[in-house]
């Protein structure tokens, strides 16, 4: 039997010398990217650095013009359907703006994939909404109400809650922070530790907060001059690029990272 | 369908008089098994119970809750509850999901009754007259606009938005709106030659096809085309400026949206709107020409002679008075629709079907005016 602790070093995700090209315009140039089972790992880069679309291009949205990428040792792009949906069951996304769907109500929101994939009696599945809205923390009355009745933040967590709605093993994370107060914000953040270390998952997070970055990642990637530099924030800002200095070292950098 | 039960152990429990014992995988793909099994689950008995999860090999959030429900129906049946005792990795799950309090079960929305539907019936009643009620001042609100942008056509005409909208509604319609009279033409004229060859008259399919196309169908299939085409559109195009929060902007930039978006949509289409009509006439006529030649032999002099004493200028300008009128329905209903939108994506849909099916029952509405206001006028 495999322990957490056994498969720590396992890569979940690997991409491998990937591509992405508009055109003459080259977005991302032959960029490898490993992340390991159990961390958190933030994506940052300057706006239109593609973040997002490395983001989209690892789910599977996209295919990448050059290059592999890897999800839980299976190729994405070229895995045939039910392969596909296989591992869509075991990821789950939380997209800028949440992405909930606005014709159904929250807990209606959260039961669609359960629904699709499982086969849970409606009981069960009402008790299960209900639980994960408490989980991500969000009044008990949430469920009833129509995306369209709420606020920003609380439209990010019931996101969150759709996400989890499988118990995925990886999470994928589109600027979970933004648009945030900072005390929601760091509501979020201790959330999203508290789920990654009871649940055990994976995250990878697109973010450029770097209070957030500071309090739950355990690794950073910097998507600069098309390319990825990985490394804890105290290994980072010893590198001597100028991007990922002023990045982490610029006013804002030096106040959030302060303490660190 | 792919399945979530994968390889794992099996996820199994038991019962005994002073023990749950649970083991296996207790996760999102067992859940729905587990969940009919454990509901069969005979809590009552004497005396305390220890929960042994030690024996489980993996937990998510939903094993977690099922578990967690389960000692809460044990206790509720008046047992002591001890444990779970659970492996280390699992724990801070446990706590965490402890910790959020139990909630209740999402309620059904209520039952439809009698009553309630009543209500719902007088509701949309009410809906309804406001509705028109608020249209009428729209379009007071609009007529006072133009008025002023009348007074001072430099400033508040905008030239170049009313001629894109000449060419979006107008120019871009021709073929659509030529080819659909081109058919009701032909329909016409086979339907007519068919009823009036019983009386061998079938020369008066072209009276038919004159004064039917003239005064009626060429502009009421215009309204219908235009309604479906650029009324949705303009609902489209200003609703989504809405969710955008792009009115806003214009707002706050002291823009005058009346000017910059409804006005240069109304003249343009009522500038449109006749031309069209005009050319569906000919197109409907040129339709009844092909189908009389080769159903009836009619040569197209002949046809045109006919037609000739069968209608004169009134019939024509009966017709076309009304184009205006509807281009003005269209434009206010679509535009004001679009004004409504809230600030959600499933609003636009809604509103821009709303925005056809009003534009389209008031053109009808409107049709229906003045077929009597004429018949009164003896026109």
């Amino acid at each position: 039997m495999k322990t957490q602790a056994d498969r720590k070093d396992e890569v979940v995700i690997r991409v491998k010398g990937l591509v992405t090209a508009f055109g003459p315009k080259v977005i991302h140039d032959h960029l490898d990217l490993e992340v390991r089972r159990g961390e958190i790992l933030g994506l940052v880069g300057g706006s239109g650095s593609g973040k997002s679309l490395l983001l989209s291009t690892i789910i599977g949205l996209r295919r990448p013009t050059e290059g592999t990428v890897e999800v839980l040792g299976q190729e994405i792009g070229f895995a045939e359907g039910e392969k596909m949906r296989a591992l869509e069951m075991r990821w789950g996304v939380l997209f800028q703006e949440g992405a909930l769907f606005s014709s159904m109500t929250v807990a209606e929101n959260i039961q669609v994939p359960l629904r699709e994939y499982t086969g849970m009696d409606q009981q069960l599945m009402d008790e299960i909404a209900a639980m994960k809205i408490a989980l991500v923390g969000l009044p008990e009355d949430t469920g009833q109400k129509y995306p369209s009745e709420l606020s920003g933040g609380m439209k990010k967590r019931a996101g969150l809650a759709r996400a989890l709605a499988l118990d995925p093993e990886l999470l994928f994370l589109d600027e979970p922070t933004s648009g945030l107060d900072p005390i929601s914000a760091d509501l979020f953040d201790q959330l999203l530790k508290s789920l990654s270390q009871s649940l055990g998952l994976t995250v990878v997070m697109v973010t450029h907060d770097l209070d957030s970055l500071r309090a739950v990642a355990t690794r950073v990637a910097v998507l600069v001059d098309r390319k990825i530099k990985t490394g804890t924030i105290a290994e980072l800002r010893r590198d001597e690029n100028d991007w990922i200095q002023d990045y982490f070292s610029g006013p804002r950098g030096r106040a959030a990272l302060a303490e660190a | 369908m792919a399945s979530l039960e994968s390889a794992r152990p099996e996820a199994w429990f038991r019962l005994e008089r002073d023990r749950l014992e649970l083991g296996g995988a207790w996760t999102i793909g067992a859940s729905a098994r587990l969940d009919r099994e454990l509901r069969c689950l005979k809590p009552e008995g004497e005396g305390a119970v220890t929960i042994d999860a030690s024996k489980l090999e993996k937990l998510d959030s939903s094993g977690a809750w099922l578990l967690l429900r389960t000692r809460r129906a044990l206790e509720e049946a008046g047992r002591q509850v001890t444990g779970p005792d659970l492996p280390e990795s699992y724990r801070p799950l446990l706590e965490n999901l402890e910790k959020t309090k139990p909630v209740p079960a999402v309620k059904p929305p209520k039952p439809k009754t009698f009553l309630r539907r009543l209500y719902l019936i007088g509701k949309g009643a009410v809906n309804a007259c406001e509705q028109g009620w608020k249209m009428l001042g729209y379009l007071g609100r609009v007529t006072v606009e133009a008025g002023e942008a009348a007074a001072r056509p430099k400033h508040n005409l905008r030239i170049a938005a009313i001629v894109t909208q000449i060419e979006e509604t107008g120019i871009n319609a021709l073929p659509i709106v030529g080819l659909l009279s081109f058919l009701i033409g032909v329909v016409l004229a086979y339907q007519g030659v068919d009823q009036l060859a019983q009386f061998g008259a079938e020369i008066f399919t072209i009276n038919i096809l004159g004064v039917g196309l003239l005064r009626e169908l060429g502009g009421l299939v215009t309204a219908i085309i235009v309604a479906g085409r650029s009324g949705s559109a303009f609902t489209a195009q200003i609703g989504t400026m809405r969710v955008n929060q792009e009115i806003d902007a214009m707002q706050t930039m002291g823009l005058n949206t009346i000017d910059t978006l409804v006005l240069p949509r109304v003249i343009g289409l009522v500038v449109v709107m006749p031309l069209l009509t005009f050319y569906a006439d000919v197109m409907g006529l040129i339709g009844g020409a092909v189908m009389c030649y080769f159903d009836l032999g009619i040569t197209f002099p002949v046809f045109l002679r006919q037609l000739d004493q069968a209608i004169d200028m009134s019939t024509f300008m009966v017709g076309i008075i009304k184009a205006p009128v509807f281009a003005i329905v269209i434009a206010l209903v679509g535009c004001y629709e679009g004004f409504q939108v809230e600030r959600n994506a499933a609003s636009v849909g809604a509103l821009t079907t709303r925005s056809v099916v009003e534009a389209i029952f008031l053109v009808i509405v409107l049709d229906a005016a003045f077929s009597v206001l004429f018949s009164v006028l003896e026109i």
